[in-house]
């Protein structure tokens, strides 16, 4: 029996988010649901009344067949949606995330960036340039986006299979740098 | 006067609510199933399972040759993931599937695990 493995690809609406699953999944993506249910403080003037907010979140996923042993899972995310973040089930165990970003709507990943960052978890980002556009240096995008040094910035075309790999290496490098540093500081 | 419209069988569409068909239960009592909880069904004896959900046949029948991730059966077989790790569940129980779960939280992903996926992605 393989071992299942995931990476999470987030970002605002309309990034380009299934169609970077499509462009290096062996499977066309696949569209899944579940229903999310939470109590909300009713942030109204409903003084203390507590409502439940029941909605359904739909996510994209595809599949890569790394080895007979190891099978990795892409998750693309709901754009705009900010209940995919209570989705536990989702964001737990992720080896990485990647942050898909378009240099026009630099705002719509900053909750994405946020949700990584509290919780650990690695992650690029990824900044589609449709048609060859960069509108953007690697350099204004990260002080943009108030990122960290160790966060790698890759300028990509999701429509590309090439691309989208890189955008991937990068995020596993991420990674990777996470697991070695983890081990210098509790030894082998 | 017109005539109330109604749909008959073959217009329809499945109607049945969604957790209608796991008894309303929205998740497992006893096993717990992550999107990434790899499913394979038991080949060792012939089904003969009258008692089982279409649906739960239809799980059966998706993960007979490989290990198929939980949301992906949600996927294929349009339903909700908690309607499909309840039924999970009762497969388990009835020994008609085995199952791997992904590494733990506790296991955090080694140096080489993740070598291993890069050096996979680079062959794409």
């Amino acid at each position: 029996m393989p071992t299942a493995l995931k990476i999470l690809i987030a970002g605002g609406f309309g990034v380009g988010k299934t169609t970077m699953v499509g462009s290096v999944s062996e499977v066309s993506p696949l569209e899944t649901e579940e229903r999310i249910t939470t109590a909300s403080v009713g942030v109204d003037d409903l003084a203390g009344v507590e409502r439940k907010i029941s909605t359904t979140v739909a996510m994209d996923f595809g599949r890569i067949t790394i080895s007979p042993e190891l099978v990795l899972y892409l998750f693309g995310t709901p754009g705009q949606d900010r209940f995919w973040f209570m989705w536990d089930d989702l964001s737990t165990g992720a080896l990485g995330a990647v942050v898909l970003a378009d240099t026009r709507r630099l705002d719509a990943s900053f909750a994405s960036i946020d949700f990584f960052e509290a919780r650990e978890i690695p992650f690029a980002v990824g900044v589609n340039c449709f048609n060859g556009r960069r509108e953007a240096t690697v350099e204004q995008v990260r002080q943009a986006l108030d990122l960290d040094v160790s966060t790698p910035v890759v300028l990509c075309d999701v429509r590309d299979r090439g691309s989208s790999k890189t955008v991937l290496l990068a995020v596993l490098e991420a990674a990777r740098a996470q697991a070695a540093a983890r081990l210098a500081t509790t030894g082998p | 006067m017109r005539e109330p419209r109604w749909l008959d069988d073959d217009q329809a569409g499945r109607h049945v609510r969604p957790y209608a068909i796991t008894g309303g239960r929205t998740r497992h009592s006893q096993h717990h199933f992550t999107l990434i909880t790899l499913v394979v069904s038991r080949h060792d004896h012939e089904w003969d399972h009258d008692h089982l959900e279409p649906e739960s046949m239809s799980i059966l029948a998706l993960c007979r040759d490989r290990a198929v991730a939980v949301a992906e059966i949600a996927g294929q077989l349009d339903l909700p993931v908690s309607v499909v790790k309840v039924l999970c569940g009762d497969l388990l129980n009835s020994e008609l599937i085995i199952v791997q779960s992904p590494p733990g939280l506790s296991e955090q992903p080694s140096v080489e695990l993740i070598e291993r996926v890069m050096d996979g992605i680079r062959q794409l």
